[in-house]
């Protein structure tokens, strides 16, 4: 039976890379999935819990769980947001047994949109074209918290046209850090140039991630250096065809 | 809204050199690392993790049950357990016995729990010279610095720069070619050794059923401020006991390869007690100082303990981009990078240094290190939700709060959300223009904002849905 998936966009994407959702829309279609789209789907609380109001946090987060309460699977363009959802929830509820339950059922239907292709739908070869030359970023919620590093590869190996050039900080930090990039913008502008140096040594055009947030810093910082290197989700590359 | 922080901060990012040599010599440690704990060399390494992490957790739990076995231990064979519960403590008793004994000089092993409690400031204060004998230390000392790094000290320092301390400080020809300097400091040390009338170390471990120090040096100098003057001290805080000499294994595999890439250090010195009849070496005294100065405050602390684990391998500084960025000095404390940030605002409460727990991106870098696996990142969101708790009580942050309770209103009333939406996307062509004041302006210093779409997700969703285009 086709998979039913309900699309968790996420701010970043819903706000400022709106055709990010409709990329990872389509894709997840080709494969076979039936998607929609819940409505009343706002925030996760990320910002609010990294910021340390855990009270606003746990709002948000009970908004979330009310939206997504009867969807069979929710997958998201992050894997930050994915993190907050399945790893973080716990933390804000805790010492709320009741709601446990229901945060452990959550947990295991968010989905960080990758590895949701590999993993539940088991398609590595999504029929993408795209002539470039390509570096991965490993973001690091997704890396770190999620464990996610090989699906994207795969999906990225089975591209036609594409040739993946690692660089070799790929695990570090971009500096994004949400607020941090706000309250330590030079420390956080320090962290995105070593960053986009080694993206500019793999000789690569194009910066792919898994999340937008990411990418909107990295692009700033090619953008101000000047450098004709592009970013774009790994949704929107196995858009292309 | 830049939050307010250390002016060395932007001094360090805008220092070139500083920023190289930060950035070559963590990334050299890294890549030992890296090769040091690799499958083919170090198959069992994240099973001696997990290992070293319920040791740890299981004496930090019974503490007070393995810190009346040392002190047994200790009696045993001829030592003294001293406990002390602040910096004031360990001074006066240093000063008592070197009073009582003569004493006038002291010499010392790299030590992070006497830094934490400016030990050598408080004695020079009673006109007691403590040398530093560890090489960056001792440059250290010479320049008037505190450490850098937990395990690299002086990292900050090129050649240049110590050959222009020794310069200054040896009354000597300026000599840039390391194994010189390092000569250099070993003329100026013997005699000092030779000389000194109490050794001070630290712990790397503490063992509990046999009640010996152990401490883990490349250098040689500790084993030598242990064994040649009269009396040794060994000054270490009580979470750094273990149980019994068959743990260490786990911590001593760990320890050198996530601290330097090495598999074990040059020298590892098991110190119990004095020495006895028919020894030949070591000293007539033997003291063991168990430093509190907090810790059984963390102690209590359920959510938090696990900061005890530490065993001050410096890893977690290595692989943090912050601290790669902003060094040693930029934090308030002798602990830096991540484990700093997490210990610091416990041991001084988190209104200290508010900024702290912020200056980071939750990479999670530390925690993917840390031999003791310390959840560095969660630590680090409690400590934000205390002072965020702290501000709220003296009403120091009403604006931040309000906008987070606005937020959070509207992240639960849909429809507002998306009107919010739809209304910024509506200015969008204007964004540009409005942003050249207030925490956005900061945040363009550094790069640029994507341009803005006209449309938001949930419009391109209503029209790819209506006019069923795929
Ligand atoms: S927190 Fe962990 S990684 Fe950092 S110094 Fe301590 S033991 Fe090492």
């Amino acid at each position: 039976m086709a998979p039913r998936v309900s699309l968790f966009v996420t701010c970043v994407v819903d706000q400022l890379f709106p055709k990010v959702g409709i990329a990872m829309a389509d894709v997840l279609e080709r494969a076979g999935c039936i998607v929609d789209f819940p409505e009343g789907q706002t925030c996760c609380g990320q910002p609010a819990f990294n910021s340390g109001y855990r009270d606003e946090a746990r709002g948000m987060a009970l908004h979330f769980l009310d939206v997504f309460r009867d969807c069979e699977y929710i997958v998201s363009p992050s894997g930050s947001c994915t993190a907050m959802a399945s790893h973080h929830y716990a933390e804000l509820f805790h010492k709320d047994p009741a709601r446990m339950d229901e945060v452990r059922r959550m947990a295991s239907k968010v989905w960080e949109f990758s590895r949701f292709l590999t993993d539940v739908v088991g398609v590595e070869d999504v029929g993408a074209r795209f002539e470039h030359r390509v570096t991965y970023h490993d973001s690091c919620h997704a890396l770190r918290e999620l464990g996610i590093k090989t699906p994207p590869r795969k999906l990225l190996a089975r591209v036609d046209g594409l040739t993946l050039a690692e660089h070799d900080a790929t695990e570090e930090c971009c500096g994004f850090g949400g607020t941090f990039s706000v309250k330590f913008p030079t420390v956080s502008g320090g962290m995105v140039r070593t960053k986009i140096d080694s993206i500019a040594r793999s000789g690569a055009d194009t910066v792919v991630s898994i999340d937008s947030s990411c990418l909107m810093q990295i692009q700033g910082a090619l953008s101000r250096a000047g450098l004709p290197i592009r970013t774009m989700h790994l949704a929107e590359v196995l858009a292309s065809r | 809204m830049p939050i307010e922080q250390p002016a060395k901060i932007d001094q360090t990012l805008q220092d070139a050199n500083l920023q190289l040599a930060i950035y070559s010599a963590t990334g050299r440690l890294m890549a030992k690392r890296k090769d040091a704990i690799s499958p083919d060399v170090c198959p069992d390494y994240q099973d001696l993790r997990t290992q070293a992490n319920l040791v740890k957790k299981h004496t930090i739990e019974n503490l007070d049950y393995y810190l009346e076995i040392v002190e047994k231990a200790v009696a045993a064979r001829g030592g003294k357990v001293v406990y002390c519960r602040d910096a004031t403590e360990v001074a006066d008793f240093v000063l008592k016995l070197a009073k009582e004994r003569d004493a006038r000089l002291l010499v010392k092993s790299k030590s992070m729990t006497t830094e934490e409690i400016d030990l050598n400031e408080r004695l020079e204060h009673h006109h007691l010279e403590a040398v530093e004998t560890d090489l960056g230390e001792y440059i250290l000392q010479l320049a008037h610095h505190k450490p850098y790094h937990i395990v690299a000290p002086a990292l900050h320092l090129t050649r240049y720069d110590v050959a222009d301390i020794f310069a200054e400080h040896l009354s000597a020809e300026r000599e840039t070619i390391p194994e010189k300097q390092t000569l250099m400091a070993r003329v100026a040390l013997r005699e000092k050794f030779l000389a000194a009338d109490i050794g001070i170390t630290g712990a790397n471990f503490v063992v509990a059923d046999s009640g010996a120090v152990v401490v883990v040096e490349n250098e040689g100098n500790a084993r030598l401020t242990s064994s040649a003057p009269p009396i040794h001290i060994a000054i270490a805080g009580i979470e750094k006991l273990i149980p019994r000499a068959q743990d260490l294994a786990v911590f001593l595999r760990l320890l050198a390869r996530s601290a330097t890439g090495q598999p074990m250090t040059v020298y590892t010195s098991f110190l119990s007690g004095p020495r006895r009849g028919g020894e030949t070496d070591g000293p007539d005294e033997f003291y063991l100082v168990l430093l509190d100065n907090g810790r059984s405050k963390l102690l209590a602390d359920k959510g938090k303990r696990e900061s005890l684990y530490c065993i001050r391998c410096g890893a977690c500084l290595n692989h943090c981009p912050v601290y790669r960025k902003i060094g040693g000095h930029s934090y308030p404390w002798v602990y830096s990078g991540p484990i700093g940030a997490i210990l610091s605002p416990q041991f001084m409460g988190v209104t200290h240094d508010p900024w702290l727990p912020f200056a980071s991106t939750l990479c999670g870098a530390c925690a993917e290190v840390c031999p003791v696996k310390i959840e560095i990142p969660r630590i680090l969101l409690e400590l934000r939700g205390e002072v965020v708790a702290a501000k709220t009580r003296e009403k120091s942050n009403r604006w931040e709060r309000l906008a987070f309770r606005l937020y959070a209103w509207a992240a639960r009333h849909p429809s507002v959300w998306s009107a919010m939406g739809l209304a910024a996307s509506a200015v969008a062509p204007d964004v540009p223009a409005m942003l050249n004041r207030g925490p956005i302006a900061d945040w363009l210093s550094q790069r640029d904002l994507p341009p803005l779409p006209p449309k938001t997700f949930r419009q391109l969703w209503r029209e790819r849905e209506g006019t069923g285009v795929r």
